[in-house]
């Protein structure tokens, strides 16, 4: 039993300085989402006492070799990269169709892992393409999954309720930030990853036409922002500023 | 059907989706699944409810009621959900379905000629891009609250039916505790971030709340790791997006994911142990203290 993780190359936000409103995006290293891991972490879980194997798919431009091994290091078994530069833009409906076609190219494969958002859109479109590409089932924000034989057994959560859904495998899975405490690779795991099996594959391998963008992006800025930033040294001041303004003691 | 065609299965966020609809098309067309309740609330907000009653489609699955909206969709150009948890994982599904671009937690639009211009929020709340969907269709998550409920009016219900498959069971459906506040109509929040020691300390920061005539929010980790607080009262990209008139921060560290949440505040009071967090770079007012004693001394002075 094969299951897939699919996980997305992003840029670490913590780094990203704004300049001039415009974000500058040059030496900030590369890493992989947050949520992404929570779906390695649970795939990691899952595997657990059974012969599962774990592939992380992703597509991206060819930095996305070195930044998988992160994952490889983390649990994954193997890696199924699809790279090619002309993927650094693009867009969720285009990630999708060539996660799709990766996908097609796997065999036994039962469960498919997403995040419930990548880590710099956070917009959770690409898992539920890829399950309406693969004419599969698909259930988000979930929190705990159980495979029992050609089922699973899940828990989405809303805002409002929690569901435990019973969903037919091959399956799509998107799980939920911070469901588990992704584990942190050892040393030696570390030094192990670039050993594991990676397949490449270019564009061209796939034979897949992108299709036009759906979207264009006219600004991305960020908000202008004029704090007064005033440090104040007591609890005192503090009051007596907040009183000044009459947002407090009204 | 050139019109705008509107889904979501909670009542208040499709008034909302009607509201924003109108400001696209006059002509909107709402769904209603297997709930007849939802059907006529939307009637009575002036809309032409399309009703669907099967019980072989269950809301809870995604890949049936994507195929009844996209069966029901037929020539119309945009369909609106809701960007909550349930629409945002349709959003996708349907627009592939439709061949569509799509769009999601979009916070605001303008429609510009024949071109929605929408803002949502990138890199993690960071940026606010403005997008255009350019595919002949398209599919705009709508964020909660954007938009006013649409008032009154007189619609109509017209029955449906479709013939839809289902690969999911619902075996339960368990409510979370309910926790009925409102930490976007708050004037004053005062937030509990990591810096807080335990679970204990919360009671004075209620306190704290209390005196300012406000509320106790969090951020996520407080609410999904410690589980201190429920999710309820999460500010930020994936909790609420907050505008008091006045937030006090205690041992928020500042991350872009927080601070969207925030950044609407009239006035910002941040208070950290660490004088370069980087929630001070965006605060008005800066205490470089131990939160549990500011909180003690700010209760025993108000
Ligand atoms: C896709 C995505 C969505 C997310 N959505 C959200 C969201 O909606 N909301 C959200 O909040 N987060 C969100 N996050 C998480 C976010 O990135 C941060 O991890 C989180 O906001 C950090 O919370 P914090 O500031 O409480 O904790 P920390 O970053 O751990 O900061 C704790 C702060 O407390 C200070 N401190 C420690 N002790 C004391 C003391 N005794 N007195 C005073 N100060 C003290 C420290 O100096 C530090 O600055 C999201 C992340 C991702 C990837």
């Amino acid at each position: 039993m094969n299951i897939v993780v699919a996980m997305k190359q992003i840029p670490d936000l913590q780094q990203i300085r704004i300049r001039n409103r415009q974000p500058v995006f040059d030496d900030v290293p590369l890493t992989i989402g947050d949520i992404d891991k929570n779906a390695l972490e649970a795939a990691v879980n899952l595997k657990e006492g059974t012969d599962a194997n774990i592939i992380v798919l992703s597509a991206g431009n060819e930095d996305v070799e070195d930044t998988i091994k992160e994952a490889l290091a983390a649990g994954a078994d193997e890696a199924f990269l699809i790279l090619d530069d002309d993927l650094e833009d693009a867009e969720s409906s285009q990630i999708a169709t060539i996660l799709a076609a990766g996908l097609k190219k796997m065999d036994d494969v039962s469960l498919i892992l997403f995040g419930e958002g990548s880590g710099d859109n956070y917009s959770g479109q690409v898992g539920s393409r890829v399950a309406e590409l693969m004419d599969l089932p698909q259930v988000g924000y979930v929190s705990t999954i159980e495979v029992n034989g050609n089922v699973a057994k899940v828990t989405r959560s809303l805002e409002d309720v929690e569901e435990v859904i019973e969903v037919e495998l091959p399956a799509v899975i998107s799980v939920m930030a911070g469901i588990n405490e992704p584990r942190i690779p050892s040393v030696t795991q570390i030094l192990k990853a670039g050993k594991k099996p990676k397949e490449v594959l270019e564009l061209d391998d796939i034979e897949i036409d992108l299709g036009a963008a759906t979207i264009e992006t006219n600004s991305n800025l960020a908000p202008e922002s004029d704090r007064k930033k005033i440090v104040v040294k007591s609890v005192d001041e503090l009051v007596e500023k907040l009183t000044a303004e009459n947002l407090i003691g009204r | 059907m050139a019109g705008v065609l509107i889904y979501s299965d909670k009542l208040n966020l499709a008034l909302e989706l009607i509201t924003a609809g109108k400001a696209i098309n006059d002509e909107v067309t709402a769904v209603a699944i297997n709930d007849e309740e939802l059907a006529k609330g939307l009637a009575n907000a002036g809309v032409k409810v399309l009703s669907v009653a099967n019980e072989a489609v269950n809301v809870a699955d995604t890949a049936a009621v994507a195929s009844v909206i996209k069966e029901l969709a037929g020539g119309v150009k945009t369909v609106l959900l809701a960007s909550n948890r349930r629409g945002k994982e349709l959003a996708g599904r349907l627009a592939q379905k439709l061949g569509a671009g799509c769009l999601t937690d979009v916070s605001s639009f303008t429609v510009n000629g024949d071109k929605i211009e929408c803002q949502r929020n990138a890199l993690g709340g960071a940026t606010v891009a403005t997008q255009v969907i350019v595919s002949d269709k398209g599919v705009i998550a709508i964020a909660p609250k954007s938009f006013a409920p649409a008032g009154e009016g007189s619609g109509s219900i017209e029955l449906v039916s479709l013939d839809v498959s289902s690969k999911v069971k619902v075996l339960e459906v368990k409510a979370k505790s309910a926790d009925a506040v409102d930490i976007e109509a708050a004037e004053v929040l005062v937030v509990a971030g990591q810096g807080v020691n335990s679970q204990d300390d919360l009671t004075d920061i209620e306190a704290l709340a209390k005196k300012l005539g406000g509320e106790v929010a969090c951020t996520k980790p407080v609410a999904t790791d410690k589980k201190w607080l429920s999710e309820e009262r999460v500010v930020g990209l994936s909790g609420k997006l907050c505008k008091p008139e006045l937030a006090v921060l205690l041992g928020v560290s500042g991350q872009v994911q927080f601070t969207v949440g925030i950044r609407d505040a009239k006035t910002i009071v941040s208070v950290n142990t660490d004088e370069n967090a980087s929630m001070n770079q965006l605060s008005d007012y800066v205490l470089t203290a131990d939160l549990h004693e500011v909180v003690k001394d700010l209760n025993s002075k108000l």
